[in-house]
């Protein structure tokens, strides 16, 4: 489908209305204006206790007008998308800037976006019986891989979403974002004592994924077997010590510890631990980090941003030196820097910010086994949850929901949940090695900034850190 | 009225119950920043949800179109994902008795909400700025600060009778001042959030204490791994009983997955310890006239001079635990109602903050807490925490990039002293709390 089309023949938007209300909004003289068109449907299906509880669907569609002036934006939406009301905010909007001033001719011209990393037969258009067999058989294959498995959900969740920008400097562009999402949470019992095991990922493909990689029977196995495993689970160590993160998810270190303190907006205003160390050595030499935007049907990757900008391969540090931040529009303007593709927001009630897409590290040299017999004593941490950082501070933590002892080189008892506490511009100084064994996360990451959520992937490779805190209890 | 109608169309269609709600708002918000404004918004919505029960099976859709069209398809669709889930025995409404019949006055709306000018507003929040700047030239910057707006109106019908409406405002004002010195820079925060605009805290008074917060913890290390009793200040104790929340909520009972699980009438916590959920707070940030199933809220005591009283329940959970439910049941715009807190809450002691600290010998005074790492299941707890030692009896130094840990049930049951300083800063709110013994890792 062409969005572009869409909009226009869905809600009757012309061209000339477009450059009218894109001059409106700069009649008070901003520097800058751009109008986010989004539709999208978001589908959800959910099984727990062996029953489909409950079936979703929701249609959000809406209007968002920003105006920017030197460093100030003004910002307006409407979920109606219709020529009035987009004027109406488009007038609010406008408001920011108060120098006054005319009407202004705005001629905008239809672009194209230069990639086309996720063209699937969408999953919303796939019947909600399809999607019922999926989270079913997730929830049989997980009971029958162990008896203690008591309680199973498993959620798919599907959303499909159609966006158009159109800004003052002339650029009228389109996107289709498919994205999925399958989950699968499993609750061990054994003689009343509990444990939880989660497992999921998705991106933008389309069903034949589910039905043949990612596949319930992968999901529902992983999360089971995760509950079971820490069934017997020992007190987690208490201080700082060798830590071995495993390939994976585990890159969630790089989007607390560094990511975020690179993104434009808090290196603009100077309230960033990384703010002015451009050119200097923020991580060990073994260090190559990268957000990628354009790796195909990946969570985190898109065509265009949410400014309509294409989307890039930006290195963030190299062998250890930091080359540059993640950019929007807003700031790479301020701060006289290129463009990144990284202007993106929750929805059109919101305004973009700088925000990560797929952020990994490359491989190194190093066998993970060997990473590992390297260890005396330390933690080898493989899943995590959720992970937070104080920009300013650089402190960040992230909390691992699968991790084990290593005494003497071997990979012993497992450990309850602990959450792993360091610095960021001094933590990847840690990293000591390497493995060649680069792997993207299967696809769940939530990125929350200011109240907006956006969708991202991880990545990294077996890497060992030679001193970080550990949050256990013993 | 459009909510009725839709509730007809769905019954005409054929669905056995049907339930409607219409969420409208108004949102207005400015971000400051060095005197200046950084950011200005300004919008309103309306989104229908329309859930339906088709022979014991149920669905539900959401939509901001409005148009005959869109109506027509959203039942249609309402009704045909009815058809494919499962039949789900323990699946109920409230009984129509139950139902809220009058909207008693809360004061949950400001009558001058739409007088406040632009200006005015934009005044509060640089005000607040400013009173930060003023306090101490070490601060120099701001992560942000602002204020917001909001007003919303909550519509709910059902097939069985029931129909409500009520209109609230929320304003709140934040400001996040970055301290710097030696080369070290610290942020930290302060915020006021009230239904009424007079009843916020004064800016001034909002900006001085977050710059004092920024500026306790400039020289902030980290220490070496112990275990020591911890002091949560109202904000941290509020964040910790957001954990309690879950595990007494019944989502959480009915899946197995709370450390709670059969514990009611049983003593779980310190005789010291009260929690309440109280939907009828008049003026509260968490007050409702009804919940999101058309239940009249009330004050359920939860937790009993340490003894689990009751869990929090919508109607759902409580019929698969054989309870009545507690009217605390959350509905979005789409979806199935949830359990949500009212005002969620622990009953204040005896003692001021400064009497608490003054008991620890050696010990940690917890200021900010960040992460995820709560375990609702098992109950392990390890966050990452900011705060200041505490060494005989006094404020010492500042600390940082350090954990606490411990495990929920031995926490509840450790709470030693409560403070006398609850304040209704957000729906869930604490006093301060100390606990006798966490490990507290850094080195």
């Amino acid at each position: 489908m062409n969005p572009v089309e869409f909009f226009f023949n869905k809600f009757g938007i012309t061209v000339s209305q477009i450059e009218r209300l894109l001059a409106e909004a700069l009649s008070k003289g901003g520097d800058y204006a751009d109008l986010y068109f989004e539709y999208r449907i978001n589908n959800s299906v959910s099984l727990e206790e062996q029953l489909v509880k409950s079936a979703s669907k929701s249609v959000s569609q809406g209007v968002g007008v920003r105006v920017n002036v030197g460093e100030k934006t003004g910002y307006a939406y409407t979920d109606e998308i219709d020529y009035d009301a987009i004027r109406r905010a488009a007038n609010v909007a406008a408001h920011i800037a108060r120098r006054g001033g005319a009407l202004r001719p705005i001629a905008v011209a239809t672009a194209k976006p230069s990639r086309d990393l996720y063209s699937v037969a969408p999953i919303s258009e796939v019947s909600v019986e399809r999607k019922i067999e999926l989270v079913k058989e997730a929830d049989a294959v997980a009971r029958s891989f162990d008896r203690r498995i008591r309680e199973v959900q498993a959620n798919f969740l599907d959303e499909y979403k159609l966006i158009m920008i159109a800004t003052s400097e002339g650029r009228l562009v389109g996107d289709v974002q498919p994205l999925a999402r399958f989950g699968v949470v499993c609750i061990a019992d054994a003689d009343g004592q509990l444990q939880i095991g989660r497992a999921g990922g998705g991106g933008r493909y389309s069903i034949d994924y589910f039905l043949n990689t990612l596949t319930p029977r992968k999901l529902a196995e992983e999360a089971a077997r995760q509950a079971i495993v820490n069934l017997d689970a020992v007190e987690a160590p208490a201080g700082t010590m060798e830590v071995v993160l495993g390939p994976g998810w585990p890159g969630i270190l790089l989007h607390e510890a560094v990511g975020h303190g690179l993104e434009a907006d808090f290196n603009r205003k100077q309230t960033s631990a990384f703010s002015n160390l451009v050119g200097q050595q923020v991580a060990s030499e073994l260090c190559t980090v990268v957000d990628d935007g354009t790796l195909p049907n990946r969570r985190g990757s898109i065509n265009i941003d949410d400014e309509g900008n294409d989307s890039s391969s930006t290195v963030l540090i190299e062998s250890g030196i930091l080359r540059g931040y993640i950019n929007d529009r807003l700031n790479a303007g301020l701060m006289k820097a290129a463009l990144t593709g990284n202007g993106r927001r929750e929805s059109y009630r919101h305004m973009p910010l700088p925000r990560m897409t797929n952020t990994y590290m490359l491989a190194g040299q190093d066998d993970p086994q060997d990473i590992l017999r390297s260890v005396k004593r330390g933690l080898y941490a493989v899943q995590f949850g959720g992970g937070q950082v104080d920009i300013t501070s650089g402190k960040f933590v992230f909390t691992a929901s699968e991790a084990y002892l290593i005494e003497d080189g071997k990979v012993t008892a497992p450990v309850r949940d602990a959450t792993l506490i360091g610095n960021g511009p001094d933590v990847l100084k840690k990293v000591v090695a390497v493995g060649y064994d680069l792997q993207l996360d299967q696809g769940v990451g939530v990125c929350g900034k200011d109240g907006q959520s956006v969708p991202v992937g991880v990545g990294l490779p077996t890497i060992k850190i030679s001193e970080l805190t550990v949050g256990g209890t013993k | 009225m459009l909510a009725l109608e839709v509730m007809d169309m769905a019954i005409k269609r054929g669905a056995t119950a049907a339930e409607v709600v219409v969420y409208e708002s108004t949102e207005f918000s400015v971000s400051v920043r060095l005197g200046e404004i950084e950011t200005l918004q300004e919008a309103s919505t309306k989104q229908m949800g329309l859930r339906v029960i088709f022979e014991g099976r149920q669905a539900s859709v959401a939509t901001a179109d409005f148009s005959d069209n869109s109506l027509t398809q959203l039942v249609e669709e309402a009704m045909t994902l009815a058809q494919a889930t499962s039949v789900d025995e323990q699946l109920v409404l409230p009984s129509s008795d139950d139902f809220a019949r009058e909207i008693p006055e809360l004061r949950l709306a400001d009558a001058s909400f739409e007088a406040l000018s632009t200006e005015e507003k934009i005044d509060v929040a640089l005000r607040a700025e400013q009173a930060a700047r003023d306090t101490d030239p070490r601060i120099v910057n701001f992560e942000g600060g602002g204020f917001e707006a909001t007003f919303g109106k909550v519509t709910m019908v059902n097939s069985l009778g029931f129909q409500g409406s009520y209109s609230g405002t929320v304003f709140s004002l934040t400001t996040v001042p970055v301290a710097r010195q030696d080369g070290q820079m610290q942020r930290d925060y302060w915020y006021s959030s009230a239904r009424h605009f007079a009843e916020l805290e004064k800016p001034e008074s909002v900006g001085r204490k977050a710059a004092e917060r920024a500026l306790r913890r400039l020289g902030a290390r980290k220490v070496k791994t112990v275990q020591v009793p911890v002091v949560f200040d109202p904000l941290s104790a509020a964040d910790l009983l957001s954990s309690i929340f879950q595990a007494v909520s019944g989502d959480s009972i009915i899946r197995r997955s709370s450390f709670l699980i059969g514990k009611l009438d049983e003593i779980i916590a310190s005789p010291l310890l009260t929690v309440i959920d109280d939907g009828t707070i008049v003026g509260a940030l968490g007050s409702r006239p009804f919940d999101g199933e058309g239940l009249p809220t009330r004050r359920t005591v939860v937790i009993e001079d340490g003894v689990l009283r009751s869990y929090l329940l919508n109607t759902y959970t409580a019929h698969k635990l054989k309870l009545k439910s507690t009217a605390n049941a959350a509905r979005g715009v789409v979806g199935i109602p949830s359990v949500g807190p009212n005002n969620f809450f622990i009953k204040p002691g005896q003692h001021t903050a400064e009497e608490i600290i003054s008991s620890v010998k050696n010990g940690f005074y917890v200021t900010d807490l960040i992460g995820f790492g709560v375990n609702i299941v098992t109950g392990d707890y390890s966050r990452g925490a900011t705060g200041i030692w505490v060494e005989d009896g006094r404020l010492a130094y500042p600390v940082e990039e350090v954990t606490v840990a411990g495990n929920l049930k031995d926490m509840l049951k450790g709470i030693e002293m409560i403070g006398s300083d609850l304040e209704f800063r957000s729906r869930i709110a604490a006093p301060t709390l100390k606990i006798n013994l966490m490990t507290v890792s850094g080195e």
